[in-house]
């Protein structure tokens, strides 16, 4: 049985004249300890398909599970690391990351509580910096913490919402290879959004990639079977590597075509509700 | 922008400021000389107050008494009246920020109490509280707790989606998200509100003084106007602006702190 099950999910925003179709019959499913990557256009509908699956918003039609049960809410056994990272300014990284602890660990003694939330600070190697308010560190430590905060609630799924896409090329690079590691150690079921291709090939098992938006869907799930450690220079030269990325960009490239084709075409009278937003 | 000396800084900060005040005195004393007879010039008037700012803390009668004496006791009477109104107002403000339905009953009645003015208030609360000390305190708090409603509520309402999504992942139960995500992130907001009706307060504390002729800045220049000593009005004008300025200053350096923390 998969973790994760996405059937026929549809989701908009506003009513009437106003109103855009975002995601239009998503369906998808995660087995337990894979980690699937999905790769689309900004603004296509990533964060709200992430949203969706953490309980935050409700589909308009369709439904998800998980483990079994219909996705009624939030909770913290789907962890999410959102892609403006959520931290709370007021309390410092270590204090972000036991907020999370005391809440999901509740039953701990308080000094195994201290000693989880110092072990994922240190996981995500930031133990120097754990007595710093978010202000005082940069964009890539920040989303280390948010990661460690994650990481901490040890959850069944954890959702990445573009958790570098904030980052400088270099500062990527290295993140990119420290969430490979991370990830691996985890062992957990994970669903990482981003808009990079290298990044979806380097980390995940499975890349689905994300039509571009209005009403977007799914393309065809494409498996990654390269073996790990992956290593990014190598990587490079691979022909499986060059082989999947030109499927991923050309799928994304075609997608995006044919939605100016959608856009530009004559709309025929319909007495449905239009799909492409009012203008 | 470009650094500035030394020199520069001090003229711009010290020298510029007293040449204002300067010529405010100045122009002061001519128009006491010229168009305003009746309105001591500032020699006078220092000649007259001198001995109510030498020694600001001498007790010589009821209502005669040293500036500071007399500020010490409106500010006693404004911290009453202060703390009462945040008592008040903070939980009115959080309750309006988090519910919609509270909003919509309740805020008709606040933007018609809300320019109230004191001299409204104040027969009310001497009819209430039959004495003039608590009917004073009264009408402070009902004029200065409306800043801190409205932007403790305001704090509530722009608290950003993206930590509410994190109390809701969580599953932080209401009285934890109101003490771990709302009341931090409302802070800044609230203090904001505090300083304002800080400033209401103590702008209040003179009609609250005058009316009900309690000793204190208020009620010193209250009673100096009858016994036809002007000078002193204008000794009590300047106590009341540079002690409000200084409560707003020191209210704004706890602000400040909490907008960068
Ligand atoms: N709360 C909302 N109300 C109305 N429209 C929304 C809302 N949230 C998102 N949208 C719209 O839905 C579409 C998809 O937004 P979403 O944030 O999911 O995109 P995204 O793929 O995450 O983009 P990015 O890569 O830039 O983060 C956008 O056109 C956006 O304008
Ligand atoms: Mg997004």
């Amino acid at each position: 049985m998969p973790i994760l099950e996405l059937k026929g999910v549809c989701k908009g925003y506003g009513h009437g004249a106003q109103r855009s179709e975002v995601l239009r019959n998503l369906d998808l499913q995660l087995e337990r300890g894979e980690l699937v990557a999905v790769v689309g256009f900004s603004g296509a509908g990533k964060t709200t398909l992430v949203s969706m699956i953490a309980g935050l918003t409700t589909p308009d039609s369709g439904s998800i599970s998980f483990e079994g049960k219909a996705v009624r809410g939030p909770g913290p056994e789907r962890a999410v690391v959102f892609q403006s990272y959520s931290l709370l300014p007021w309390l410092s990284v270590r204090q972000n990351v036991k907020l999370a602890v005391d809440q999901v660990f509740a039953h701990w003694t308080p000094a195994r509580r201290l000693a989880h939330t110092e072990h994922h600070i240190a996981l995500v190697g930031l133990s120097a910096a754990r007595d710093k308010k978010p202000a005082e560190l940069s964009g890539g430590m920040r989303q280390r913490v948010a990661v460690a905060r994650a990481l901490a609630m040890e959850p069944e799924l954890l959702l990445l919402d573009e958790p570098l896409s904030a980052l400088d090329a270099l500062t990527r690079a290295t993140l990119q290879d420290e969430l490979a590691r991370i990830c691996q150690v985890s062992g957990k079921t994970i669903l990482l959004i981003t808009n990079d291709v290298d990044e979806a090939i380097l980390l995940a098992d499975r890349i689905v990639p994300l039509d571009a938006g209005p009403a977007a869907k799914l393309g065809p799930s494409l498996s990654v079977d390269i073996e790990r450690p992956r290593d990014r220079k190598a990587l490079n030269h691979d022909p499986r590597f060059k082989r999947l990325r030109a499927q991923v960009i050309d799928y994304l490239l075609e997608s995006g075509r044919k939605r100016k084709q959608r856009l530009c075409a004559p709309k025929p009278i319909e007495m449905s509700p239009s799909p492409e937003p009012a203008r | 922008m470009q650094e500035k000396n030394f020199g520069q800084r001090a003229f711009d900060n010290v020298v510029l400021p007293m040449l204002g005040v300067g010529m405010v005195i100045v122009l002061w004393a001519i128009v006491s000389a010229t168009l305003a007879p009746a309105l001591p010039g500032p020699w006078k008037t220092w000649q007259v107050s001198k001995l109510y700012v030498l020694s600001p803390f001498d007790k010589r009668g009821e209502l005669d008494q040293g500036i500071l004496r007399f500020t010490w006791y409106s500010l006693v009477r404004v911290a009453k009246g202060y703390s009462l109104a945040l008592l008040i107002g903070t939980p009115l403000g959080l309750l309006l920020g988090m519910s919609q339905a509270f909003t919509r009953s309740f805020d008709p009645i606040i933007q018609i109490l809300r320019p109230v003015s004191p001299l409204a208030w104040l027969p009310l609360g001497l009819v209430l509280f039959q004495k003039p000390e608590p009917a004073g305190i009264f009408t402070i708090a009902m004029c200065s707790m409306w800043p801190t409603v409205l932007n403790t509520a305001l704090g509530v309402r722009s608290i950003p989606q993206d930590y509410i999504n994190v109390a809701r992942v969580l599953q932080l139960s209401r009285s934890k998200r109101l003490l771990k995500i709302t009341l931090p992130a409302a802070l800044p907001y609230m203090f904001t509100g505090f300083r304002l009706s800080l400033g209401i307060a103590w702008l209040v504390i003179v009609a609250a003084e005058m009316l009900t002729g309690a000793p204190g800045v208020g009620g010193f220049l209250w009673q100096e106007y009858n016994s036809l000593i002007y000078e002193h009005l204008i000794l009590c004008i300047a106590t009341i602006g540079i002690v409000g300025f200084v409560l707003d200053r020191l209210m704004s350096l706890v602000e400040n702190k909490l907008k960068v923390a």
